[in-house]
């Protein structure tokens, strides 16, 4: 404090436009009234336009001091490219664990580069009137789940499951990557599968295809061209009972739907398994490198790892679940819900987002397009995991 | 000899055909010709670890070499030609019937069908492609009910979702909007006859269907054959529609996909893969090749003996 006679400002870099007012009448203001003589401005660029804008400045050397960054690959090339500083030495980065830490360092876990902000959590969001009807509760297990379906879809008031395949993707990430965490238990499985040790083709990777075969029947008519808005529409309509969901759904679904919702967690095989979450790494904040205010910068980072902005951040964007190891509450019911599973289970990111997705064929892709076709019954769960597998080692080295 | 060497000598040099050819030639080499060598040239390199090196001809043999990347190439390639199979079979049919029944003076309100039918031609395939979703949509569409209401409920089907069905719906949806250009051609064509040949016929006791099969028929054929390589090059560049309606992913199963998705899937890259532009121009210059042979076998096996009336 002795030599600030001038304010620094520091800009911070985003995708997140829609995040714009809780940035400048939340989160900056708790900071700035902390750290007098820094001042930071909130400079988002529409999404799809981040990377090559952020990409261009950073080359012309006028980005901003902040850099929001984007899981794995994005950023890690920033990182490679001499953009991103290191910033694994923050006092604060011990409230991160190491999934928490995946999505912003090196492959060997060495450097990071990105203090984590958010993830989102995976799981079913379900109608609580459509369940009160069919008289059915909360399923833990694989089986109750089924049996519940089954006993809605025989009520046949609602539709048991609202998902459709035409987009593919809801598919692989809220199907194949939300129920299959349990099967490879989470991180375990994940981490054989880089180190090689774990083939795609193995039972616990072919189980969750085995699951998402069964899904079709409780789909409702015409599933196989029902798109992403379709399914949401569907279930805040009320015409459906489950919906196999990411978190950041939440406020939207909170903003349409006018019956109760409650949430459950993936069911695990058989009733007191350990549990497991798919607990995604979606947001972090790192330093450019060439800043002129390192200092200041780091101060702010280091914020960014504290509890109160844990707090500030998961409450001011439900469905977005602060990555630190702080006892967040959430006002919001639904989000606590789905926040209340990191206490229970182990978490693990999607299977496919690190390292795994680089090549050609890329594996997220094509986690897309088999898990749809496994639901439509076009190919076996075995097909399925063996094309993965065919697809992983045509590139990958440790599966050769 | 010493003739023929006296009159060239005096021709005088033709500056103005250059003058006037120049700025149309700059400008096409500029836009076309020029990206077409950078195209050629990007596909002979590979870029790995933020270098480029030089392939030669590596990035094609993995593109015809490897079961991977030619699995998804001859996929994209046969789906083309049968979303070009159904345009040649249904769209230049309804484009000539269409014109046909336009052009007789006895039918009222010509001028109106005529429009309706060009207007879906003049709209953005992102709309197209959108409100064609939305009315075979199984959820919230305007055809399933549609089809009840004739009795006809059991012919509906998640059209754009099933595999054995998505490529054809497309292609008929692609027919639907463009059908206005053959028809507006062939329509020109028709008009264009004199009347006088129309009549001769007529003495000849000539009329009706036979009068357009045996004497307006031939007479349209340069046209027809105009409309059929537009379309092959049409067809062959398409994309819009695919991308609009099903994802770069061209879905379901890459039932759809077609040479420009696959083109834009691997040049671009698309969600967690990345772009490859190499590649990419490998499969853009097979896509030119294919494109410039079909349009070869046109003007020298068709073009050049498809017989003129002189009218």
């Amino acid at each position: 404090m002795s030599v600030a006679s001038a304010d620094v400002t520091l800009t911070i870099e985003s995708w997140r436009n829609d995040d714009l007012s809780i940035w400048q009448e939340k989160i900056i203001p708790a900071f700035e009234a902390q750290n007098p003589g820094i001042k930071v401005v909130f400079a988002p660029t529409a999404p799809a336009q981040y990377n090559s804008a952020l990409n261009a400045k950073l080359e012309a050397g006028t980005a901003g001091d902040l850099i929001t960054c984007r899981p794995f690959d994005g950023s890690l090339s920033l990182y490679k490219a001499g953009h991103l500083a290191e910033v694994g030495d923050l006092a604060n980065m011990k409230n991160f664990g190491p999934v928490a830490k995946s999505g912003w360092s090196t492959d060997d876990g060495s450097a990071t580069f990105c203090v984590p902000m958010a993830s989102v959590i995976h799981g079913f969001i379900y109608n609580k009137d459509a369940f009160k009807e069919a008289g059915v509760s909360v399923p833990t297990t694989v089986d109750e789940f089924f049996a519940t379906l089954e006993a809605i879809k025989k009520d046949g008031n609602y539709v048991p499951l609202s998902m459709g395949v035409a987009d593919q993707w809801e598919a692989a990430t809220m199907g194949y990557a939300n129920i299959g965490v349990n099967y490879w238990k989470g991180e375990e499985g994940r981490q054989a599968v880089i180190a090689g040790k774990m083939k795609l083709t193995h039972p616990d990777w072919v189980a969750p295809y085995a699951q998402l075969a069964k899904w079709g029947p409780y789909m409702g008519d015409g599933y196989e061209a029902q798109s992403y808005p379709d399914s949401q529409n569907m279930f805040t309509l009320g015409r459906a009972a489950i919906y196999p969901a990411g978190s950041w759904e939440i406020s939207g679904f909170n903003a349409q739907a006018d019956f109760e919702m409650g949430a459950f967690k993936v069911p695990v095989q058989s009733a007191g398994d350990e549990c497991y979450i798919s607990d995604h790494v979606d947001i972090a904040l790192g330093m450019n490198k060439a800043t002129k205010n390192p200092e200041a910068v780091r101060t702010f980072l280091n914020w960014v790892g504290s509890a109160e902005f844990a707090d500030l951040y998961a409450n001011s964007l439900p469905g977005f679940f602060s990555l630190s190891n702080h006892n967040v509450s959430m006002t919001d019911p639904l989000a606590q819900e789905f926040v209340g599973w990191r206490g229970e289970c182990n978490s693990s990111i999607r299977p496919y987002h690190q390292i795994l997705s680089r090549g050609t064929p890329n594996l997220a892709n094509e986690y897309w397009v088999t898990s749809a076709n496994v639901i439509r019954g076009t190919m076996t769960p075995e097909e399925a995991a063996a094309h993965m597998q065919k697809g992983l080692a045509s590139w990958y080295a440790p599966q050769q | 000899m010493t003739q023929e060497q006296a009159t060239s000598s005096r021709r005088p040099i033709r500056w103005h055909i250059g003058v006037f050819l120049a700025p149309a030639v700059l400008v096409y080499s500029t836009f076309m010709i020029f990206p077409l060598f950078g195209t050629l040239q990007l596909s002979l390199f590979t870029t790995s670890e933020q270098q480029t090196y030089f392939v030669g001809l590596d990035n094609f043999r993995t593109l015809f070499g490897d079961p991977r990347w030619s699995g998804a190439f001859w996929n994209a390639l046969v789906n083309n030609l049968w979303f070009f199979v159904i345009h040649m079979l249904v769209q230049n049919p309804i484009g000539i019937l269409l014109a046909a029944v336009l052009s007789n003076p006895k039918l009222r309100m010509r001028g109106f069908y005529r429009s309706a039918i060009f207007v879906p031609t003049i709209m953005s395939f992102v709309i197209v492609g959108f409100a064609w979703k939305l009315i075979l949509s199984p959820l919230w569409g305007i055809a399933p009910d549609m089809l009840k209401a004739v009795g006809l409920k059991f012919l509906f089907a998640p059209y754009l979702g099933k595999e054995e069905y998505a490529l054809t719906t497309l292609a008929l949806i692609s027919v639907w909007q463009y059908v206005g250009i053959p028809m507006m051609l062939i329509y020109a064509a028709l008009l264009s006859i004199p009347q006088e040949v129309i009549e001769a016929g007529e003495v000849e006791g000539v009329t009706g269907f036979s009068a357009f099969w045996k004497i307006k028929l031939p007479l349209i054929l340069p046209a027809i054959g105009i409309i059929s390589i537009l379309t092959f090059v049409g067809n062959f560049n398409a994309f819009d529609l695919v991308y609009a309606a099903q994802g770069a992913l061209a879905g379901p199963n890459y039932a759809t996909d077609i040479l420009g998705t696959f083109l834009y899937r691997t040049f671009f890259g698309f969600q967690m893969q990345l772009g490859d532009p190499n590649m990419g121009s490998a499969v853009a210059m097979i896509m030119f090749l294919i494109i410039l042979t079909g349009v070869c076998i046109y003007l020298f096996g068709i073009q050049m003996r498809m017989t003129r009336y002189q009218l």
